[in-house]
């Protein structure tokens, strides 16, 4: 077993280089070539980093579903990375805002959060994703103790449709963007109240993690 | 048979002396009065600017209402808009817009007037252009600074006549199902209707667009011919403009009817009044990346048409 997964290490490696591209790509043009994003570069790229806090989010919750279905029990190990990959962007994402739109202005930014909804759930959702973060190292796991840990760690389920949520009330009028991601967050929660029930019944073995 | 060169024929022939003639003169008296700058013909000033390569809009004055802030940029202008009919992102109608039918264009102008009419886009496009420079201040927070092209709108509204019962005019926008892939989905009600308060479309900064940095306008930024207001939110400036109405009561326009606790009947650019979802204080000027500018009252535009306004509570009248 050890054996067939000797990949996993070099697999690590190359995503934690690929989950780096979007967030170069953005410095870059930037930098270099402002044409790419456009007449309006702040809003390219704070809605391009909350995509992709978006997309991480997800590629963690695809991880278990995904590991039951095909069997590739290494999945599991590149978890970790891709939920602080979603932290990670969700903090950069905010310090655009916070930059771009608000020019640091801390009363500015208080005001916008208790004032309008999108922005609360949004600075909600990455408020909550700060435990998570927190405790995502071996030592803190030891430390809570694996129940409790995954206790907190459900926290996900929740974070996982603020995101959503978010997004869907940013949107002017067309919501066709989020829905989709609200259809695939569908699918990954669904699975799993599918799969407790299932393993209540007894004709499946629960999935060994959440 | 002898076939006569064209070298054989006199101008002379053709056209009357005295048609000629005049041509001459206005031409040198138009010379004139460039070279003194009294109400000159405007010179072809930003021929660095690339463009589309559109045809060309000749005899445009110059406006003692154009702003002297640098322009932004034709690309942005022409690649960042907000065109539901294309579609809901910003690039959609650069995309899109092209299949747009503008020719053969006519707009209808009905309703409470004397004498209601539909005009042909040949016969709109003789009207004595003037070249405006108006900042535009989107409801999403960021603004350009656009030379379009056009007329006061009141000039067209003289021909037609309204009468006493017209106290609003309604701006209705073109539907083309087989070129507007946007109207397929239930974005917005379509047509797109905006509206107006008669004084407010009366008033000289009101103008029909036909035009963009000396060509007539892209597509995409409502070609052939669309309402700018500068002092409201950008949505409340049509464009494709099929029919032009007078009407007596405060229209429902089309984002009203999609939002009306977001998007109000005035819509004048108001930094006192935030969207519900954002501030309005602040500005991004494209291509900016930080959002420093602060919103003006009015866009500006505040010792123009502020008296449109005295003693109406704008918080309630947003």
């Amino acid at each position: 077993m050890r054996d067939s997964q000797s990949f996993v290490p070099a697999l690590k490696a190359l995503v934690f280089v690929l989950a780096l591209v979007p967030l170069a790509r953005l410095a870059v043009a930037l930098a270099f070539f402002p044409d790419w994003l456009g007449a309006n570069p702040a809003e390219f790229i704070t809605r391009s980093l909350g995509d992709w806090t978006l997309r991480f989010l997800l590629a963690t919750l695809a991880v278990t579903p995904l590991r039951v279905l095909t069997g590739w029990h290494w999945l599991l190990r590149l978890r970790r990375m891709l939920g602080l990959y979603a932290f990670f962007y969700g903090v950069v994402h905010l310090s655009s805002y916070v930059a771009f739109d608000q020019l640091f202005s801390v009363p500015e930014i208080l005001r916008d959060i208790a004032k309008r909804p999108f922005i609360t759930v949004g600075f909600t959702t990455l408020v909550l994703m700060i435990p998570l973060a927190a405790t995502s190292t071996n030592a803190m796991v030891r430390r809570l103790g694996a129940k409790r840990w995954l206790a907190l760690h459900r926290l996900v389920y929740v974070i996982g449709p603020l995101a959503v949520l978010h997004f869907w009330w940013m949107v002017k009028r067309d919501v066709t963007q989020p829905a989709i991601y609200g259809l695939i967050l569908a699918l990954l929660l669904g699975y799993r109240v599918l799969a407790r029930r299932r393993g209540r019944r007894g004709s499946v073995p629960a999935p060994a993690t959440r | 048979m002898i076939i006569k060169r064209p070298h054989d024929i006199q101008p002379s022939e053709i056209t009357p002396r005295g048609v000629y003639e005049g041509r001459r003169r206005f031409m040198k008296l138009a010379a004139a009065a460039s070279v003194l700058g009294a109400g000159g013909v405007l010179e072809p000033a930003r021929a660095q600017e690339k463009t589309l390569g559109l045809p060309k809009l000749g005899n445009v004055a110059k406006s003692r209402f154009s702003t002297a802030e640098p322009l932004t940029a034709y690309k942005h202008i022409t690649r960042y808009n907000n065109y539901y009919e294309f579609g809901t992102d910003k690039d959609d109608p650069a995309e899109y817009a092209g299949r747009l039918k503008v020719r053969p264009w006519t707009l209808a102008v009905e309703g409470e007037v004397a004498k209601p009419r539909t005009f042909g886009i040949e016969e709109l496009l003789k009207f004595p252009l003037e070249e405006r420079i108006y900042r535009l201040r989107c409801v999403e927070a960021w603004s350009m600074v656009i030379p379009w092209i056009g007329f006061e709108f009141n000039r067209l509204a003289k021909l037609v006549e309204p009468t006493s019962k017209a106290k609003f005019v309604e701006f209705v926008t073109a539907v083309q199902p087989d070129t507007m892939p946007g109207v397929h989905l239930p974005v917005l009600d379509w047509p797109y209707v905006e509206g107006l308060r008669i004084d407010e479309a009366m008033h000289p900064l009101t103008i029909l667009a036909v035009g963009l940095y000396g060509e007539v306008l892209p597509n995409q930024n409502g070609a052939p011919l669309r309402l700018v207001v500068p002092w409201k939110y950008g949505f409340k400036s049509g464009k494709s403009l099929a029919r032009i109405r007078f009407v007596g009561e405060q229209p429902k326009t089309a984002w009203e009817k999609a939002n009306s606790h977001e998007y109000g009947f005035y819509s004048n650019v108001n930094p006192n009044v935030d969207h519900p979802r954002w501030s309005q204080k602040r500005e991004r000027r494209i291509p900016d990346l930080f959002a420093r500018r602060e919103t003006l009252m009015f866009n500006g535009y505040g010792e123009q048409v502020a008296s449109l306004y005295a003693g109406m509570d704008l918080k309630k009248f947003f």
